[in-house]
């Protein structure tokens, strides 16, 4: 957090975009953060806000024909997305790795969690030695809770908890700087979710490594993550700390998001966020959001907003950041935009 | 005393071979009734406590290896066809994946049209629109942007919304809804939630309502059942059983949510980071 230590990844005006029949998708549109060593950072949005493909771009698996646009992400320096195929396939999982989304689908079915394990070890030249090679593994799988045996099981005989903390063993294999989960518990019940979060949180403690961690969920990401960082059609519309953002979100989407939030406080009191989630390849003009805005004026509709810095930690992307408004947004729809 | 609208009595359910000496018990003597009158009823577990399978049950969809499902006080086994027909209308399944539900080559429209017509509730193709604009409505949908599309055009809000009002075009009297929310957004949650809150308030239809998250089921039931392993270990108004719960699953599972607030702590160990 202070301006003298070099962030450990800085993430400048990120684009990725993916070309259709009616010109290109652009499902990341100039994102930028940093993340400090240890910190854990949430990116929440809804299906199709550029969450999943921000994390994937950082990288270098963005398929075909999606395509990284432009901007930068410097891992300790080193631009992840300048890195050629041999430098990205030696960066991925010892210096960024990821736990993928629906990790209950992304074991092999016919190996066994071992030669998965090892799979990654070989690829990087690392621990040949095989009875150092068996200590490491019994080692991971004891980091995520799971006991020595889950080794040398296949998928199928794990449970979805079980087969996302095998994702997160191997994720934490190589001891990357960054891990990327995203959506790790999305599948997963409330109860395995509490134990799957704390399982991160254990292992990135263990390792010292920063997470991104994304999510639709913003109750979870007020438990897990230090800031918060909200994308809306393939922008981050705000971030801030969580308590910062919690306390006083500045967007108006980010106050719906909050306040659309079940509680055990109230009771049949439904406050959803009316309307449909903006195409990307012809997005709304002016500010993405201002269809659904509460909040929007005339200016909405064709001044796209600038990042506004309320301070250090606290960015958002709105004409109306600084003025005083009602936090849950009960104001009428003034000057109605076309 | 009047006869409960839907009820299962001591079922259970086992899973495996015939002749198997360790069955998998699915549900051990589970008995459950909802009332004539609207309500909603919300069943709460983890993955396996068997709530998907007393759905089954609910839906005749499977049936009972022990115990009995009634309807109306008869027996689902027992009912003549006439009567089997009413009550496979009269009570409407909801899935939880608004993805895999529809067939992808057709229209929406006709996943609407095909049950009006085949329960015969129509007179012809311009009454069935007609009921089913007004169903969409009632679920907030504008008919104009929802008719004549295929399911890919639509988002998954969208998509659960209409399986709603296609349930709801049926004059169902009970609506079995497993995990409508799940696949869902968390920002269009609350908005499905209240279509679904609103079908007993304003069209008279009772809700089972199968999820594992808590906090949902305390929005909109009158009553949640808590299941687990198999088992009913609690039931009761939502009050009660959120913040006075008897059980220690209860307990567990009202203390796996996680609170909306970074000033209230959720019980995980973390240190705070420093930089």
């Amino acid at each position: 957090m202070t301006a003298l230590v070099q962030p450990l990844l800085e993430v400048r005006g990120l684009r990725v975009e993916f070309p259709t029949a009616r010109g290109p998708a652009r499902a990341v549109d100039g994102v930028s953060f940093t993340l400090d060593r240890g910190m854990r950072l949430g990116l929440v949005g809804e299906s199709g806000s550029g969450k999943s493909t921000t994390v994937l771009a950082l990288m270098q698996l963005i398929k075909a024909p999606g395509r990284i646009a432009g901007g930068e992400a410097r891992l300790a320096g080193d631009d992840l997305l300048a890195m050629n195929t041999a430098q990205m396939r030696q960066a991925r999982f010892s210096r960024i790795a990821l736990v993928p989304q629906g990790a209950m689908n992304s074991l092999n079915p016919v190996l066994t969690v071992r030669a998965q394990i090892d799979d990654l070890l070989d690829a990087h030249g690392q621990k040949p030695d095989p009875a150092q090679r068996m200590r490491h593994v019994a080692g991971l799988l004891q980091r995520v809770g799971l006991p020595e045996t889950v080794a040398d099981q296949y998928p199928h005989q794990l449970s979805g908890g079980m087969k996302q903390r095998v994702c997160i063993a191997i994720a934490i294999a190589l001891s990357p700087q960054v891990i990327l989960a995203d959506e790790p518990t999305s599948a997963l019940d409330v109860i395995v979710q509490k134990q799957v979060m704390q399982t991160l949180i254990h292992a990135q403690k263990d390792i010292g490594a920063a997470i991104v961690l994304v999510g639709h969920d913003m109750g979870l990401m007020a438990q897990f993550a230090h800031v918060v960082g909200v994308m809306y059609a393939g922008r981050l519309v705000e971030i801030a700390p969580v308590r910062e953002i919690f306390a006083n979100p500045r967007h108006p989407y980010t106050r719906m998001l909050i306040s659309s939030l079940p509680s055990f406080a109230t009771r049949k009191v439904f406050r959803g966020i009316p309307g449909v989630a903006p195409s990307i390849v012809n997005p709304p003009s002016g500010c993405a959001f201002h269809p659904r805005c509460p909040r929007a004026e005339e200016r909405c509709s064709h001044e796209v907003p600038a990042d506004d810095m309320l301070s250090d930690a606290h960015r958002v992307r709105c004409h109306f950041a600084r003025v005083a408004g009602p936090v849950h947004a009960a104001t009428t729809l003034a000057g109605t935009a076309p | 005393m009047t006869a409960a609208l839907l009820e299962v009595c001591a079922v259970s359910v086992a899973f495996g071979a015939p002749r198997s000496k360790a069955p998998k018990l699915a549900l051990r003597g589970v008995s459950l009734a909802l009332p004539d009158t609207p309500s909603i009823t919300a069943i709460v577990g983890e993955s396996g406590s068997g709530k998907t399978t007393l759905t089954r049950l609910l839906l005749g969809l499977l049936q009972p290896t022990a115990g009995t499902v009634l309807y109306q006080g008869n027996r689902l086994g027992q009912l003549n066809g006439a009567a089997f027909a009413a009550y496979r209308r009269e009570v409407q399944a909801i899935f939880q994946d608004p993805y895999s539900v529809y067939n992808p080559f057709y229209k929406v429209d006709r996943s609407l049209l095909l049950p009006l017509q085949r329960f015969g509730l129509v007179a012809s193709r311009d009454a069935a629109y007609e009921r089913i604009r007004q169903c969409l409505e009632a679920v907030g949908l504008r008919p104009g942007d929802t008719l004549g599309r295929y399911p890919h055009q639509l988002s998954g809000g969208q998509r659960q919304r209409i399986m709603i009002a296609r349930a709801l075009s049926l004059r169902p009297r009970v609506i079995v809804a497993d995990e409508p929310v799940s696949m869902v957004d968390a920002s269009l949650r609350a908005t499905i939630l209240e279509s679904l809150y609103r079908l007993k308030t304003e069209q008279q239809v009772s809700l089972v309502y199968v999820t594992h998250d808590l906090t949902t089921a305390y929005q909109i039931a009158d009553r949640i059942v808590v299941m687990f392993n198999g088992e009913i270990v609690e039931e009761g108004d939502p009050e009660n059983v959120i913040h006075a719960p008897q059980h220690a699953y209860t307990r567990a599972l009202v203390a796996a949510v996680p609170p909306p607030d970074p000033t209230v702590s959720w019980g995980l160990d973390t240190t705070e980071f420093a930089a």
